[in-house]
């Protein structure tokens, strides 16, 4: 397996001065491809704070961050949005779907921005929805759906346009054990059948036991960083 | 991306049906306010002007009496009448005239066979008809005989002919005038209510002599209408009558003029002035609906601003670029203002076209003002669509998210 992310040294400060806040110090990472991640921590352990660099939407105060051999701390503010629209997906706990729209439409949303005809728009949403075992529930708008449906949704936009990675921050936060087990086993599928790289951010272990490799943030560092060896054997056998 | 930028602005402005039309609302009731009233104000204004215009052109109207001042028709008591040699002085001595009609006008009640009617009698002649635009509808005007002599024929006006005769054709009928009777030859086109809301229809025109000798039973002339050619040369024949009528009426230095001339272009700057103000009275409260309107439009697109900075953070966070949001919320905020701006001009062209007519004024497209309103509230809804839109696309998409 290549490797698809290295974090350098990577610290985030937020704030100035006196009222300054040290959220990440000098973490080290590398994230093979195909890999599935769960990042787990406390409260204000830097779990968020690395998931947002790790997804481009923030960048690091220091250190370097190679996302396919690109430094992406060195990339502008359109250049990032334009690495967040190739190459990423993201779930988040909140779903963060467009009200008043179809389900349809949500998931047609990053391919909008990417020129795609209409046609090919609407064929690759119907493909995503299937995947996500929402066939035929395009046209109902997220107030219509259950949360477990409405992060189906949320995952079939992140998935419609082909991503490298995705990134998952507490994707079951909002949901009861049955659903959240659903959706796990929705990513699960999703990085197994199609090799999709997931990241996902949690704090309840029983979710992270579905990932391949759990890595433990305390106070802005690496705690430990363990192979799930209970699920590697369990598809050893499978 | 302009043409998908402006797909997605329709999709939202779909989407948020709701919204977009109590944006539009605020912009069309504003809009069409101001321009209704103003269209309505300018349209009476150019009433008032038109029926000033409907005594004649560049008239002079000469009445005995000082002008205007002190109490009440005082001034009138006491000077002296004109009378036909003043008339044929001015006609022989000013040039650059049109016309020259002496009046003398009398209250009498007129009758046609079983009808009566009470009218005022002018005495004038010919000179009349061309110092106060009048047509003849059927019929003709004096002869010179008729004029000389004073003989008994009459015009009448459209109101006196609908009174007394219906339906019937009146010209060679004769007409009682009191206790003598008299023919009509002629019937005048019909002018309507003059500014001052007197029917001017509502009148019969005989020769000078005849009304004198008859109504009157004096030789005075009590006012002089004055038709001057060129409208420049209104103030020089104004001078010129005056110093002509303070010599024929032997008036030393050191007294005042116990006569007045006055310059119909005076009425009508007096009255439409009056309107004017009240236009600019109409424009000011409708004003106040437009400055409502534009505050409408900033209450509901600042309302929605959480929501918009929502889904300003997740079209950043799939990877949309800020300028690309941008255009697309600057597009949705232009497309709506201008939609609401042209629905406001379109109504309240139909408004003021309605309204004119039954207000009875005239209608006229004032581009000024729809440009103007149109400009205001489009502006209004372009800045506070756009503004807080562009607040949230330079946040960071994280924030953005949280946005509560």
């Amino acid at each position: 397996m290549s490797t698809l992310i290295e974090l350098r040294d990577i610290t985030k400060i937020y704030g100035q001065g006196q009222a300054s806040f040290k959220a990440l110090h000098g973490v080290n990472m590398s994230i093979e491809q195909g890999d599935f991640v769960a990042i787990m921590g406390p409260s204000g352990s830097g779990k968020s704070t690395a998931m947002n660099i790790l997804g481009c939407l923030d960048v690091p105060t220091d250190g370097e961050y190679l996302f396919s051999d690109v430094h992406v701390e060195a990339l502008s503010r359109n250049e990032r949005a334009l690495l967040r629209r190739h190459y990423l997906g993201f779930v988040f706990q909140g779903f963060n779907l467009l009200a008043r729209t179809s389900a349809q439409e949500n998931v047609e949303l990053p391919l909008l921005y990417r020129g795609e005809s209409s046609l090919d728009r609407h064929a690759a949403a119907e493909a995503a929805l299937r995947q996500v075992g929402l066939e035929g529930w395009g046209h109902h708008t997220p107030a219509e759906l259950s949360g477990g449906q409405q992060q189906r949704v949320a995952i079939a936009r992140a998935i419609v346009t082909n991503p490298t990675i995705l990134l998952a921050d507490e994707p079951t936060g909002n949901l009861d054990t049955k659903t959240s087990n659903e959706i796990m086993a929705l990513l699960t599928s999703l990085n197994e059948d199609k090799g999709i790289t997931v990241l996902m951010v949690t704090h309840e272990p029983d979710m992270a036991e579905y990932a391949k490799r759990i890595i433990h943030f305390v106070d802005g560092n690496i705690d430990s960083d363990i192979r799930n060896r209970a699920i590697d054997s369990k598809r050893s056998v499978a | 991306m302009l043409w998908s930028s402006f797909l997605l602005a329709l999709r939202e402005v779909r989407r948020n049906l709701l919204r977009s039309f109590l944006t539009i609302l605020g912009i069309v009731i504003g809009v069409s306010a101001v321009i209704t009233m103003v269209t309505l104000g300018n349209g009476a204004t150019q009433a008032v002007k038109n029926q000033v215009a409907s005594l004649g052109s560049n008239l002079l109207q000469i009445r005995t009496g000082q002008r205007m001042m002190g109490p009440p028709g005082g001034g009138a008591t006491g000077a002296p009448s004109f009378s036909l040699e003043d008339v044929e002085a001015i006609r022989n001595q000013i040039s650059g005239l049109a016309a020259v009609a002496p009046e003398v006008s009398k209250s009498a009640t007129v009758v046609s066979m079983s009808n009566n009617w009470s009218t005022s009698v002018t005495g004038t002649t010919n000179d009349f008809f061309i110092a106060g635009s009048w047509k003849i509808a059927a019929g003709r005007t004096f002869t010179d005989a008729e004029e000389k002599a004073g003989q008994t024929v009459c015009l009448i006006g459209e109101t006196i002919r609908k009174e007394l005769f219906g339906t019937q054709q009146p010209v060679g009928e004769s007409l009682r005038v009191n206790n003598f009777s008299c023919e009509i030859i002629g019937i005048l086109t019909s002018k309507g209510q003059a500014s001052m809301g007197r029917d001017q229809d509502d009148t019969v025109i005989m020769p000078i002599k005849a009304v004198q000798r008859r109504l009157a039973g004096n030789h005075n002339v009590s006012s002089i209408q004055v038709s001057v050619k060129s409208e420049n040369d209104i103030t020089r024949v104004t001078e010129e009558l005056t110093s002509l009528l303070r010599e024929r009426r032997r008036l030393g230095d050191d007294k005042d003029d116990n006569f007045n001339v006055l310059d119909t272009r005076q009425i009508t700057e007096a009255l439409s002035g009056t309107t004017q103000i009240l236009t600019m009275l109409l424009a000011a409260v409708a004003s106040v609906s437009l400055l409502v309107g534009g505050i409408g439009i900033m209450n509901i697109m600042l309302v929605s601003v959480t929501e918009r900075t929502r889904e300003i953070g997740i079209r950043l966070a799939i990877g949309a670029l800020e300028r690309e949001v941008l255009l697309q919320f600057l597009i949705e905020a232009v497309v709506l203002s201008s939609l609401g701006g042209a629905v406001g001009v379109g109504l309240a062209t139909l408004a003021s076209l309605a309204l004119s007519q039954v207000m009875n004024v005239p209608y006229t497209f004032n581009v000024g003002i729809n440009l103007l309103s149109f400009v205001f509230s489009a502006g209004i809804g372009v800045l506070f669509g756009y503004m807080p839109a562009k607040r949230a696309a330079r946040l960071d998409p994280i924030d953005a998210l949280r946005h509560e």
